[in-house]
């Protein structure tokens, strides 16, 4: 039958396109350690869900013998399937077909699945592997990235965004990941950057490596450019398939409900927080003696760890977590810190997912460093994200809970809808001894015995304010309550606040300070 | 948190703290006020001109040198009045960022 060899030459074609820029530059992408862009997608959706489209899209370049050059896919493949049976729209820069370089049709592609993606309201996942512009197609490889800027923008806060970095991704392309919502890359493999080192070599006379420059820990540890950093392709997967579970589809949709199950008994909350405020402790410990199954999945694990982002579930329910870590930096807020904590705050309540801040800090890093980074500036992004956001916001102050830090840790004055406080809250304006050296230093510096008065002072200062019971008697903190009540107040909290409904003022939208 | 691990102390306020101290904490750069006697290439480039001599008597806004870096050439004017003490950096000079370029009395 006449079908029948239709649809052989079908077959044929598509193995063709399979085969993306040939076994040579197929070889040489393995031996680099990467996997193909075909077998990404395989590796990332569930097993037979992946649909293609436009896997026959051709270039219309002419200059530069372009005209004669045929490039399989364009150097891009899109299409949908599932994770976990979630659907999401996928693309992934074929690096063995021209450096998986970005043309007019190949940024079309890529636009067509976001457009896709946000009409159909599901999640955007980028596998970002590509040389950079396709430079024989000119400004229409710039057009190509600006379109797909302008789609990231329209799209963020709407469905989610994820950018995966598994090659190079330089220039002006290093923009579309910079504005979705996760950025992931995996050690030795990714690589990010605006210049790269052999321009700054020429222009400004530093060496340095492509690692060093703009490798994955970089961007992990130093610039806060990614949130998950893994040592394989396939640990980053996992990582991104783990995240897909916490997230909703989309902005008007709550993520899909969990198995609900107890904390690990490991993690004894009585037992993890010294009584003296100046010994540390791993505030994740804490959050895993919260959550079910003690399964709490950390962003940002490598930057700014004086504070602590990340999903875990309470009844089942996606929660965002945001602890000081007082283990890092005594849990300062600090420039870094606060974009971190910020940006984490509007993810959650862009995608209805409620907020519980955990408080333990001891106010802002001081220096000259840190105020002429305009440490002014990014606090205020904290004290902005949490007074916008309108999920429920519960708040527990584990033990200090000083100055301008009280206020900026999702406070009951930036209307947090539950505040606890356990019996070892220290809710003061500043910690005791700089208190008392403020308060009492005529006395301290015309005591005969400096020292001991001073000793007496904060004492005294402590005694009286150190605690949770001023702030209780004002109605900041809605309770005092022990560390084993936690769990259940925090259950009973965020179900009495699923119905949660506020008004905000009418507005195009608002001017936080970035 | 490991068992056993040295911890460092951070003061904040006056309160001592035991925690871990951050490598960027650690590398921050003490503080030095700016000398304006100190000429200072404020970014990396070649020494295209250079417009004084030592000894010479300058004025605010005068042009000292010029200085090609990014594509432009950028003209480095004086930022007080006072006399020429030494040109440490010669016509066609490569320099890095921070390279002292002109020191004056």
């Amino acid at each position: 039958m006449a079908i029948n060899k239709k649809i052989k030459e079908l077959q044929e074609k598509r193995e063709q396109m399979f085969r993306g820029g040939g076994e040579k530059a197929i070889e040489k992408q393995k031996a680099l350690g990467k996997r193909t862009a075909r077998e990404r997608i395989m590796a990332l959706l569930d097993e037979n869900s992946f649909n293609e489209y436009d896997l026959f899209a051709e270039h219309e370049a002419r200059d530069f013998d372009m005209d004669k050059k045929s490039l399989p896919t364009d150097g891009v493949i899109i299409g949908s399937g599932t994770i976990y049976g979630a659907p999401v729209a996928v693309f992934a820069q074929d690096f063995t077909v021209a450096g998986g370089s970005l043309g007019l049709m190949h940024s079309r592609k890529i636009t067509k699945i976001m457009d896709h993606a946000l009409k159909m309201r599901m999640p955007l996942i980028g596998i970002n592997d590509s040389g950079g512009a396709r430079i024989q197609e000119g400004v229409n490889s710039l057009a190509g990235y600006g379109e797909i800027f302008f789609r990231n923008t329209i799209s963020s806060g709407v469905i989610p965004q994820i950018s995966v970095i598994l090659g190079p991704c330089a220039g002006g392309a290093v923009y579309s990941p910079a504005l979705t919502d996760f950025v992931f890359v995996v050690d030795n493999i990714s690589k990010m950057f605006i210049t790269g080192p052999e321009v700054i070599k020429t222009v400004l006379g530093e060496e340095i490596s492509m690692e060093d420059l703009g490798g994955a820990q970089v961007h992990s540890e130093i610039t806060g450019n990614a949130h998950f950093f893994a040592t394989s392709e396939e640990e980053c997967f996992d990582q991104i398939k783990k995240l897909i579970t916490f997230i909703p589809w989309n902005n008007s949709l709550k993520a899909k409900p969990f198995e609900q199950g107890e904390p690990n008994p490991e993690f004894n909350i009585n037992k993890i927080v010294p009584e003296d405020p100046t010994l540390p402790y791993d505030v994740k410990d804490v959050i895993r003696a919260i959550v079910d199954f003690s399964d709490f999945f950390e962003i940002m694990e490598l930057y700014a760890k004086n504070i602590v982002i990340g999903f875990g579930r309470m009844g089942g329910r996606t929660i965002g977590f945001v602890a000081n870590q007082p283990l890092e930096m005594a849990g300062v807020l600090d420039v870094d810190s606060s974009d971190k904590a910020a940006r984490f705050i509007r993810y959650c309540d862009a995608f209805n997912i409620p907020i519980i801040t955990l408080v333990d800090l001891p106010g802002y890093l001081p220096g000259v460093d840190q105020e002429h980074a305009g440490v002014i500036r990014h606090g205020a992004k904290v004290l902005y994200a949490y007074s916008e956001a309108t999920v429920p916001k519960l708040t527990v102050i584990i033990r200090k809970a000083y100055g301008g830090g009280y206020i900026a840790m999702g406070s009951r004055h930036l209307r947090a809808d539950f505040v606890f406080a356990w019996p070892s809250a220290e809710i003061a304006v500043m910690g005791p001894e700089g208190a008392a050296n403020i308060i009492f230093r005529k006395e301290i510096m015309s005591s005969d015995d400096p020292d001991g008065m001073r000793k007496q002072k904060i004492d005294e200062y402590k005694a009286k304010f150190a605690n949770p019971y001023v702030a209780a008697s004002r109605g900041y903190v809605d309770a005092v309550i022990e560390p084993s009540e936690t769990r259940r107040l925090l259950l009973h909290s965020l179900a009495v606040s699923e119905n949660k409904s506020i008004q905000m003022p009418d507005k195009k939208h608002g001017l936080p300070p970035f | 948190m490991k068992q056993n691990e040295k911890l460092e102390v951070l003061n904040i306020d006056t309160s001592l703290y035991k925690t871990r101290i951050s490598k960027k904490f650690r590398n921050r750069k003490p503080y030095e006020a700016a000398d304006p006697h100190m000429i200072i290439s404020f970014i990396s480039g070649t020494v295209l001109d250079i417009i004084v001599k030592p000894g010479q008597i300058v004025k605010q806004g005068d042009d000292l040198m010029i200085l090609d870096s990014m594509k432009m050439q950028n003209q480095l004017k004086c930022s007080i009045d006072g006399k020429i003490k030494n040109i440490p950096v010669k016509k066609g000079d490569k320099v890095s960022k921070g390279t002292v370029l002109l020191e004056l009395e």
